[in-house]
């Protein structure tokens, strides 16, 4: 896949991080507002994908991103798992107990286990899209060999 | 309300018709992301701003990636042959949309009036959720502590599509 003209490639590098930003935000602040870990992922997704598309395949290292990315996802999923199993140790005996310690209300940091969650689905969902995409990507590379 | 989301849905309906009758592919791909963004439309009007979130970023990589699939191979969609069986399947098609419009205006008069709800359910969640969860939005408190179940099999849902994705797609495998 080859890139686009320098004014796009610009473009995407200025946008890319904005919306990189804006999904950490909707996914830190799904407990207090509209969204959560699976729109925020997606969103963070979204910019990595702008990215590889502006600048073509040659930009990134595509077989160590995609190894990365796979990695990162296991692990989310694996944390989640993780987290949720602790609440069978800690208080009643629980699956998806939530066993931090609430908080005030509309604070940041409140809600318990809730905002780890949202980080960990977050991190799973961007990962997985950017594997998906990435793996297309380089399908179609060892198609056109 | 119920004018404008009759509206918006109509036209989505014509717009996924237009989808799969087009003869250039890509004017089909925007014609399905009418009937995305057209559901944003309505999540939004029916105070959902969540799944407006969702489906405004989903629909979105979705359309990229498509219309990048389409600008790489072909825009023409194959000629198809009207022959007996093609007759047959239409006017199945056909007795079935009958059938069902038939019984889903019988069962209309029994259903709650629009904007109702019948969920003794729902009424706990919604009195009690914040203080139980800690989280002031109410559907990531369901999402994450009623109902952490349903939402770790959506995780292991696209877990799964991305394993069967590198699974199916990658030819040459990791050496």
């Amino acid at each position: 896949m080859r890139g686009m003209s320098v004014i796009v490639k610009k473009i995407a590098q200025l946008m890319s991080s904005l919306i990189f930003v804006y999904g950490i935000y909707i996914i830190t602040h799904g407990h207090l507002t509209p969204g959560g870990g699976f729109a925020g992922g997606a969103l963070v997704a979204g910019a990595f994908i702008l990215l590889i598309l502006a600048n073509g395949s040659e930009y990134v290292r595509l077989k160590r991103q995609e190894e990365g990315s796979s990695l990162i996802e296991s692990i989310a999923v694996l944390s989640a798992l993780v987290l949720a199993t602790v609440g069978l140790a800690a208080g009643s005996l629980v699956f998806f107990n939530n066993w931090l310690p609430g908080g005030i209300p509309g604070q940041l940091i409140s809600a318990g286990t809730i905002p780890l969650y949202n980080i960990f689905i977050g991190m799973e969902v961007a990962a997985a899209l950017i594997t998906i995409f990435l793996a297309l990507v380089i399908y179609k590379e060892e198609i056109s060999k | 309300m119920e004018v404008m989301l009759s509206v918006i849905i109509g036209s989505m309906i014509v717009a996924a018709i237009a989808a799969i009758h087009a003869r250039d592919l890509l004017s089909a791909i925007i014609a399905q992301g009418f009937v995305g963004y057209g559901l944003v439309i309505c999540f939004v009007m029916l105070r959902a701003p969540d799944l407006a979130i969702v489906q405004i970023v989903v629909e979105t990589i979705t359309l990229v990636i498509m219309v990048a699939v389409v600008l790489d191979s072909s825009r023409k969609e194959l000629e198809t042959v009207i022959d007996r069986r093609q007759v047959a399947t239409t006017g199945m098609s056909l007795l079935f949309l009958v059938l069902l419009l038939f019984f889903f205006n019988r069962a209309i008069g029994s259903l709650a009036r629009f904007g109702d709800h019948t969920l003794r359910m729902s009424e706990a969640y919604v009195t009690g959720a914040a203080e139980q969860t800690g989280s002031i939005n109410l559907v990531t408190g369901v999402l994450w502590d009623f109902r952490g179940y349903d939402t770790l099999g959506e995780a292991t849902v696209l877990f799964t599509a991305a394993i069967g994705v590198l699974t199916i797609i990658r030819l040459e495998g990791k050496k």
